[in-house]
């Protein structure tokens, strides 16, 4: 079956940026923290989408930063779901004292607005990729841990589960060959949600300067560089805002195109 | 002569797009020309297995495919007009006006929010064809002759205050409202019990009669149509086998797949003599928790090696509730139970390696049984992993055996269930239970989801099996047919009690409590008439106390 249009403009977009991120050594035209051309040119043969607050090549910048920004979403989407989707699964499993102390605990995180949560974190520790990432994903495991949860409680009442009990199986068997496979595609699509708003968020974080540290760089580092620029006219900081909403957007595209395909919980479609 | 020709369709050829897992899209044909004519105020049974297009043969009768179904080719004359070509002003004026449709789960088709009344009066007062005190003033005569409780009361009340046999007879008389010329009804009563099914039953018939609406009644349980249909059609695969008066289809069938139907079921089964018992329940009571009353009121029975126990009652009786009990899932509040000498953990948890091993389920839904992500190879082949440690090829050659055993042969092991069919799958599940080398199995409803022939060959296949492997069966069912076909002895339920229990000779020979009566005159027969004799016996009976 063919994807749908819009799922196609997503797999290109979402490909070309994932491209851009792996390779961006070999296509970025210059260095990343090269001051190659006067201070926020505009776009020409030399540099195609001209030069930011102290003379650095956009492209190149947003070339480099889409790898810091990518690289952090997926790790930390990635430590989101292990952890989120394994807790989640052995509340749904386990049940009463587990669930309710996994539940609460998630609770607890969650009533409090994560940005706010992530700027306290973040301005006692120390500055790092490492802790950044430790940091989004802890704090988004709490959404992957209600769904998965959900999702499980759904498969943990099916008849196959209670089999499973029957014949004497122990709970790694349960959540690993019973209840993983066919929570997947519903986690699968999620995973692409989870990780746009991870690039949101560390874009936030960087803008607030609590992100990604230079020399390293990423888009929401961008728009805060270049973003005084906007008071003289010049569109620089526009250009790294774009990139996040055209990432976003791409991804959210391939997402909605995967949930369609897997609606069906039971198995059914999915595969 | 005026032509009294209601329905009329002719080459009716029905279409869908089918999906099947991890292939692409492709065009099935559902329906092959099937013609058929309904006379005004006459009644046609569509029967057959799932599958067969009768609901969408029916369905078609208002132009209406449901689910992507596309009515490809031929014509349907409703009333003289052909409505497959009509467009959707004429189909919205002639559906809930010319033709109803009863579905076969009044508790799904009825929106909770509203009181029945609004919703009864519905399609009646949407096509302008009475004021509301009108439709109000036939609605409550519909209840009346439907034989519901308190009519003029009745239409107050919400879906969910009212039981499922109510809830059946409130839309039959939803569609009954706006004086339709044809009613559609769609296995009105296979939801229900048998107790329940005879009054709604009952109750259809009268109001088909009074109301002299010509009906098309589809059931997969040719004992039922037999009741209230003038004419039966017999289908399969989408293609008509057989149309006849009812008389000739019950007592002459002229095809081989109608006499396979007629005579399904007529399985028997000798009764093994009693014997010192593998299974003892003792004085079982049970509720769930957070629940105040017992499903289980001191339930006593025993079960010898190698027999089957039929537990016997209507849906809420505690069947499956002992099930539970039996294996585990839900300790008893009082009672214990003894397996090969002796006593079981009351929880699941408390019981050894082997008390799981020899005592295996076998589930209603087959579908929901397996994991719709492992392949038949893996179903099967855990238990003999995990019980008995084999691997690989060993494993595989196990597997194969089982397969042989349950008549499916090669090539099924690497499939998934979703590449079954009904009956595989519940064939699939026995052999699953069966590699456990169980001395007992519980089947609960294993054949009730599935079609008469399908079922018949399952329950035969249980037998062959019982007698190989000298297995004992607690075989739990609401279907008395079944219970004849299968059962050594025999326990009643009802509310939660044991009200009737014993060899299988004993518990179906008079004198019958209340209960057993009641139970056992309401599975329907295949007998012309039957219907009226039990009602007309029935009433006899309450005037004579």
């Amino acid at each position: 079956m063919r994807p749908p249009l819009s799922a196609l403009i997503g797999l290109t977009l979402t490909g070309l940026f994932l491209f851009s991120a792996v390779f961006a050594q070999w296509i970025a035209p210059y260095p990343i923290d090269a001051s190659a051309g006067k201070v926020w040119e505009g776009p020409s043969a030399d540099y195609w989408l001209g030069t930011d607050s102290i003379g650095r090549d956009i492209l190149s910048r947003l070339i480099y930063g889409g790898q810091v920004t990518i690289f952090v979403a997926l790790a930390s989407s990635a430590l989101a779901f292990s952890m989120g989707a394994f807790l989640g699964f052995l509340a749904a499993v386990s049940g009463g004292f587990v669930d309710q102390l996994l539940s609460r605990i998630v609770d607890l995180v969650m009533a409090i607005p994560s940005l706010i949560v992530a700027l306290v974190m973040l301005s006692v520790l120390p500055l790092n990729l490492t802790v950044l990432i430790l940091v989004m994903g802890i704090l988004d495991s709490t959404r992957v841990f209600r769904l998965s949860r959900a999702v499980a409680m759904d498969i943990a009442v099916m008849d196959y589960v209670e089999a499973a009990r029957l014949r004497g199986e122990g709970g790694t068997w349960v959540i690993f060959r019973e209840i993983l496979p066919n929570a997947l595609s519903p986690l699968v699509a999620e995973f692409g949600l989870r990780f746009i708003f991870a690039v949101l968020f560390i874009s936030t974080l960087s803008f607030l300067g609590l992100g990604v540290q230079p020399p390293l760089s990423d888009w929401g580092g961008m728009v805060k560089e270049n973003k005084d620029g906007l008071i003289f006219g010049k569109p620089a900081a526009l250009l790294p805002a774009a990139a996040i909403a055209a990432l976003a957007i791409s991804v959210n595209l391939v997402a909605d195109w995967v949930l369609t395909r897997t609606s069906s919980l039971k198995g059914g479609r999915g595969g | 002569m005026v032509d009294d020709t209601l329905l009329s369709i002719r080459g009716l050829k029905i279409e869908a797009t089918s999906y099947p897992p991890g292939e692409p899209a492709r065009e099935v044909t559902l329906v092959h020309g099937v013609d058929l004519t309904l006379k005004r105020g006459r009644v046609l049974g569509l029967i057959g297995e799932s599958g067969a297009g009768k609901s969408t043969i029916g369905l078609s009768a208002m132009a209406y495919g449901r689910g992507g179904v596309r009515l490809t080719g031929g014509t349907i004359r409703l009333n003289g007009r052909d409505i497959r070509q009509a467009g959707p002003q004429d189909l919205r004026s002639l559906r809930g006006r010319e033709v109803t449709y009863v579905a076969q789960s009044a508790a799904a088709a009825f929106n909770p929010a509203k009181r029945l009344m609004e919703q009864v009066i519905e399609a009646s007062l949407a096509h302008g064809l009475m004021s509301r005190p009108e439709a109000e003033a036939r609605a409550i005569s519909l209840f009346r002759k439907l034989g519901l409780p308190n009519p003029d009361g009745f239409g107050n009340r919400y879906p969910h205050q009212v039981s499922g046999g109510q809830l059946q007879r409130a839309m039959t008389a939803m569609a009954l409202c706006p004086r339709p010329d044809l009613v559609i009804f769609d296995e009105p009563t296979t939801a229900l019990d048998v107790t329940t099914q005879i009054d709604v039953l009952a109750a259809i018939k009268e109001a088909i009669r009074d109301t002299h609406v010509a009906a098309l009644y589809i059931t997969h349980d040719l004992a039922v149509v037999a009741q209230v249909s003038d004419e039966i059609m017999v289908l399969r695969h989408g293609r008509m086998v057989e149309i006849g008066p009812t008389a000739q289809i019950i007592h002459d069938p002229q095809q081989d797949y109608t006499r396979a139907l007629v005579s399904v079921r007529s399985l028997e089964h000798v009764e093994k003599p009693p014997a010192p018992p593998v299974l003892q329940v003792e004085g079982i009571t049970a509720r769930y928790r957070g629940t105040h009353f017992d499903v289980l009121k001191r339930v006593t029975v025993d079960l010898p090696p190698g027999q089957t126990l039929a537990v016997v009652g209507e849906s809420g009786s505690g069947k499956s509730t002992l099930a539970r009990v039996i294996t585990g899932l839900l300790p008893p509040s009082a009672g214990r139970i003894t397996f090969a000498g002796r006593v079981l953990s009351p929880d699941l948890k408390g019981r050894s390696r082997d008390d799981l091993r020899e005592i295996q389920m076998i589930y209603q839904m087959a579908d929901t049984a397996m994991n719709p992500r492992q392949t038949v190879g893996t179903l099967i082949g855990r238990p003999l992993e995990f019980y008995f440690g084999l691997r690989g090829a060993e494993r595989d050659r196990r597997v194969q055996e089982l397969l042989d055993e349950i008549e499916m042969g090669k090539g099924y092991a690497q499939r998934y269930p979703a590449e079954l069919s009904g009956g595989q799958k519940q064939r699939v599940c026995i052999a699953r239970a069966l590699a456990a080398k169980p001395r007992l199995i519980i089947c609960d409803e294993v054949t009730s989801a599935l079609d008469p022939l399908v079922a018949d060959g399952i329950l035969k296949l249980l037998l062959n099996l019982q007698a190989l492997e000298k297995v004992a069966y607690l075989f739990i069912t609401h279907d008395l047919a079944t219970v004849k076909a299968i059962a050594d002895k025999i326990a009643v339920m009802y509310k939660g009690e044991v009200v009737r229990y014993g060899q299988k000779s004993d518990v179906l020979a008079p004198p019958f409590d209340n209960y057993t009566d009641l139970l056992l005159s309401s599975v329907p027969e295949m007998e012309i008439g039957w219907l009226e004799q039990v009602i007309a016996h029935r009433k006899m009976e309450s005037a004579g106390n």
